[in-house]
């Protein structure tokens, strides 16, 4: 099997050409769209990071969690961002970022796990879809080679698929040999599965270089990892970085403090490494359910159903909350215990990708989640 | 692959290269299930149980000592903040018997002349996963591996269940040990002095029913949570528990013991997938994880498991259905099972279906070279650069065990820099031990790599790394 980018290589330089008509043929148009998928695993509390604190249900359910949590920054009537998320505060005021709240996946059954995989897949129940949707939207994307990789040791579901896609993550481990690697190139010559992971690899490499000790330590890292891996005209124009510690079924006020501060120093790392590339970004950040509307016993949330997605970066139209807010009286709340969805997480991304890429929005729905019945899309979420 | 192969890297943790013939594979295999070392050496030098509680819990107890204490006005700088030194010394106590642990179970993975039972302990330890993530459960997650899982890999499934269900590392992992019933005395107590909410946690109930019996979608619901969740108030950890409870209630008790706390156990019958628990304290519990352990949903969920892990991604449907049925024949005994797994054919396949994990190839690769010293500092890091930290999932569902989550490109990549590092420091003929690990099962190709190595290590490490040791 030859790759498609080693086949291209190999066209070009049998023609004699320098790879220079590679980089010019990415210019242009929606090919200089760079779209980031932050998963934030676990189950993260949307009624925490964007607080609805004009409804007076808030207080009633979490007084302990509302308390001391210190002043967020006004989004509007209704909602405020957590303290901690001060450059996506500021991203909201130059209209780089979109909240959108009460959203779900087709998943109600509040498992990690399935709903996860909805989540990834794109399916309407979970493991129905084989392959993630970030895959197949590599299908579909216009330009030659639309790179997509995920910052993991493996490849997360959202990326399997038949579309070749990478991984990366910072190693603290010595180089090995040149020599040795070529050897592994001729010792998987004929292994189906290892041939292309190994190819895979080494193109990665190519394109880190020397990323030195200490990148990925923390969220700021990683979100300069992510930028380097983008910024080159041949570099990710899909990434994938997983977060973890959302679930925060105890002690939720610190740990969640931690965890979306993390959060806002990738983020913010991202666009200063993307310089005028930022201008051409999308952020997406998601998890695959939201958790309780009232505190349990021991500090913390339990597993809920609607949470709060947000769409960051310069190519959003931001500065605002969509929400058709369903209240948190218990006689709001479904099933007695969550916030409600009235927004498909499925609408938000489908319109979101459509507009970031200046897709067909049809196209993209069946595309992304080709079992689930055609969603409402949200459109003008994006610049075009 | 022949079967010699077989039983020693699929079913055992691969060969050694100081091995001596295995003449009977199948024979050699059922004589494991007959006699297996519960407590080695290697265990044997570890701290106890409650030397791990009682140091936690003094640590906990001086930490929350300095809580409320109101630091100095000078004291700006976090350094000098006597809490966080505190708890960043908490922190290192655990941490280093979590290394500990992570070294005893490589060595006796690395030197066990019973394999196959040792690949089943680490099976049930996954299955059965707590994460070392938090202060309370870093020094006692190794510790339900040893105890509540080496004694029962040969025993029934709902008593490794139930021995699961009550050790610390469990108990703390999944917050049950700071579930409080909103009615028993000492919860409605707190309710009516309104200090704050303290109840139910459910999670420990959740993840029972989804990944340790049932399995997820098989027709509980949110209900059959909260209820098994409300059967188990009272279920809690001596000394080290958080709350209020767990100290006043546990004083008397051994740290890191199992407790039964009447004063927090939620009174009143209860319902569980449409049976009827009557009230008895402790029992109510038991009797719904001993109705669970055989479940007909249990047993189909956890034979899938083990097919799975021993003979693919996408195990035979024929299989696990015979499999099946011996689990529920014989009431959930393990070695039974185990016995059918032996006997089935779909086992003996030639073709190398499963890639190995990290842990797999870490253990393999020392079993093949002879490496006997094997750092337990060296060893918590390595696995975590091949990503796969011992006692790490970071999720009670724990690691996965099919190829699409391990054969990644920089897992590969990975595993090549290791296998060069490793390599350089062993004075090992590739060409015999690739004889004596594979026989003649070594394709043309990686025979080609080895014989054109530049020298004896590169040797080495592309054997390491050849599809057959990459596989089992």
């Amino acid at each position: 099997m030859i790759t498609r980018r080693t086949l291209i290589a190999s066209s070009l330089a049998a023609v004699g050409t320098a790879v220079l008509p590679r980089i010019s043929f990415a210019k242009g148009g929606s090919d200089e769209r760079r779209f980031i998928f932050i998963i934030q695993r676990g189950a993260a509390d949307g009624l925490y990071s964007v607080a609805p604190v004009g409804d007076p249900g808030l207080r009633a359910a979490r007084v302990s969690l509302v308390d001391g949590m210190g002043e967020g920054v006004k989004l509007d009537s209704l909602f405020a961002l957590h303290p901690a998320l001060k450059h996506t505060a500021g991203f909201y005021r130059g209209g780089e970022a979109l909240f959108v709240h009460a959203v779900a996946s087709a998943n109600r059954d509040r498992s990690h796990f399935d709903a996860q995989n909805i989540l990834e897949t794109g399916g309407l129940r979970a493991y129905a879809e084989q392959y993630g949707w970030m895959n197949r939207l590599v299908g579909i994307l216009p330009g030659a080679d639309p790179r997509a990789m995920a910052l993991a040791q493996t490849l997360p579901a959202a990326l399997r698929g038949p579309n070749s896609v990478s991984s990366y993550a910072p190693s603290r481990l010595p180089d090995a040999l040149q020599d040795l690697m070529s050897r592994v190139t001729d010792l998987y010559a004929h292994d189906l599965q290892l041939r292309g992971l190994w190819q895979s690899a080494m193109d990665t490499r190519a394109l880190a270089g020397n990323l030195g000790e200490g990148e990925g330590r923390s969220g700021a890292a990683t979100g300069a990892l992510a930028a380097k891996l983008m910024l080159p005209a041949n570099g990710a124009r899909l990434l994938m970085i997983e977060t973890g510690g959302w679930d925060t079924h105890s002690a939720q006020k610190g740990r969640l403090n931690a965890g979306l501060n993390g959060l806002d120093q990738m983020i913010g790392a991202i666009k200063a490494g993307l310089g005028a590339a930022w201008a051409n970004t999308m952020i997406l950040v998601a998890t695959e359910f939201g958790r309780t509307v009232a505190v349990n016993g021991t500090g913390g949330t339990d597993h809920g159903t609607a949470s709060a997605t947000m769409l960051i970066g310069g190519a959003v139209k931001g500065g605002r909350v969509i929400a058709d807010w369903p209240g948190l009286r218990s006689s709001d709340q479904f099933e007695g215990r969550d916030l409600k969805p009235t927004i498909a997480l499925e609408a938000v991304i489908a319109g979101a990708i459509a507009g970031h890429f200046a897709l067909d929005p049809v196209q993209v729905a069946k595309t992304l989640y080709p079992s689930l019945p055609p969603v409402k899309r949200i459109e003008g979420l994006i610049h075009t | 692959m022949p079967e010699r192969e077989i039983a020693l890297n699929r079913f055992g943790l691969g060969a050694r290269g100081d091995e001596v013939g295995i003449d009977d594979p199948r024979g050699w295999l059922k004589m494991q299930l007959r006699g297996f070392e519960v407590r080695p050496q290697a265990l044997r030098a570890l701290p106890i149980r409650s030397e791990i509680a009682a140091q936690l819990a003094d640590n906990v107890e001086a930490v929350r000592a300095l809580v409320g204490k109101k630091a100095a006005s000078a004291q700006v700088d976090s350094a000098a903040d006597p809490k966080k030194a505190m708890r960043k010394e908490a922190r290192q106590d655990a941490r280093g018997q979590h290394i500990a642990q992570v070294g005893a179970r490589m060595r006796m993975a690395v030197v066990s002349e019973t394999p196959f039972i040792e690949r089943l302990v680490h099976f049930w330890a996954n299955h059965f996963a707590v994460s070392a993530d938090k202060l309370v459960t870093v020094g006692f997650a190794g510790m339900l591996e040893f105890e509540a899982i080496r004694s029962h890999v040969l025993g029934r499934f709902g008593d490794m269940l139930l021995a699961v269900e009550q050790h610390p590392a469990m108990l703390l992992y999944l917050d049950q040990a700071q579930s409080i019933g909103p009615d028993s005395p000492l919860g409605s107590r707190i309710t009516a002095r309104g200090i704050r909410k303290l109840g139910l946690n459910e999670n420990l109930a959740r993840e029972i029913l989804e990944l340790h019996t049932l399995g997820v979608r098989t027709g509980y619901g949110q209900n059959d949570v909260t209820e098994f969740a409300r059967a188990m108030t009272g279920w809690t950890v001596a000394g080290i528990g958080r709350g209020p409870a767990a100290r006043a209630l546990t004083a008397n008790a051994e740290p890191g013991a199992f407790l039964f706390v009447p004063q927090i156990h939620e009174p009143g019958d209860r319902t569980v997938l449409t049976r009827r628990y009557p009230d008895g304290g402790e029992a109510q519990a038991r009797a719904v994880l001993a109705d669970l352990a055989i479940h007909p949903a249990t047993a189909e969920h956890i034979v899938t498991k083990l097919a799975q892990h021993f003979v693919a991604d996408d195990p035979p449907p024929a299989l696990v259905a015979r499999l099946k049925a011996v689990f529920l024949k014989t009431g959930g005994d393990l070695p039974s099972v185990y016995a059918a797994l032996i006997d089935a054919p779909e086992a003996w396949v030639p073709t190398q279906s499963k890639f190995k994990t990290p842990w797999e190839w870490s253990v393999s690769t020392f079993r093949a070279l002879g490496v006997k010293e094997t750092p337990d500092q060296a060893v918590v890091a390595m696995l975590a650069e091949l990503g796969q930290p011992v006692w790490r999932p970071g999720s009670p569902a724990g690691y996965d065990d099919v190829a699409v989550h391990w054969a990644g490109p920089d897992a590969l990549m990975k595993r090549v820099e290791v296998a060069q590092r490793l390599a350089s420091r062993v004075s090992v003929d590739a060409r015999a031990l690739g004889l004596k690990l594979f026989g003649g099962a070594l394709s043309a190709d990686t025979q080609a790599a080895i014989a054109r190595a530049g020298d004896g290590a590169e040797a080495v490490a592309l054997l390491l790394v050849s599809p057959e040791f990459m596989r089992r």
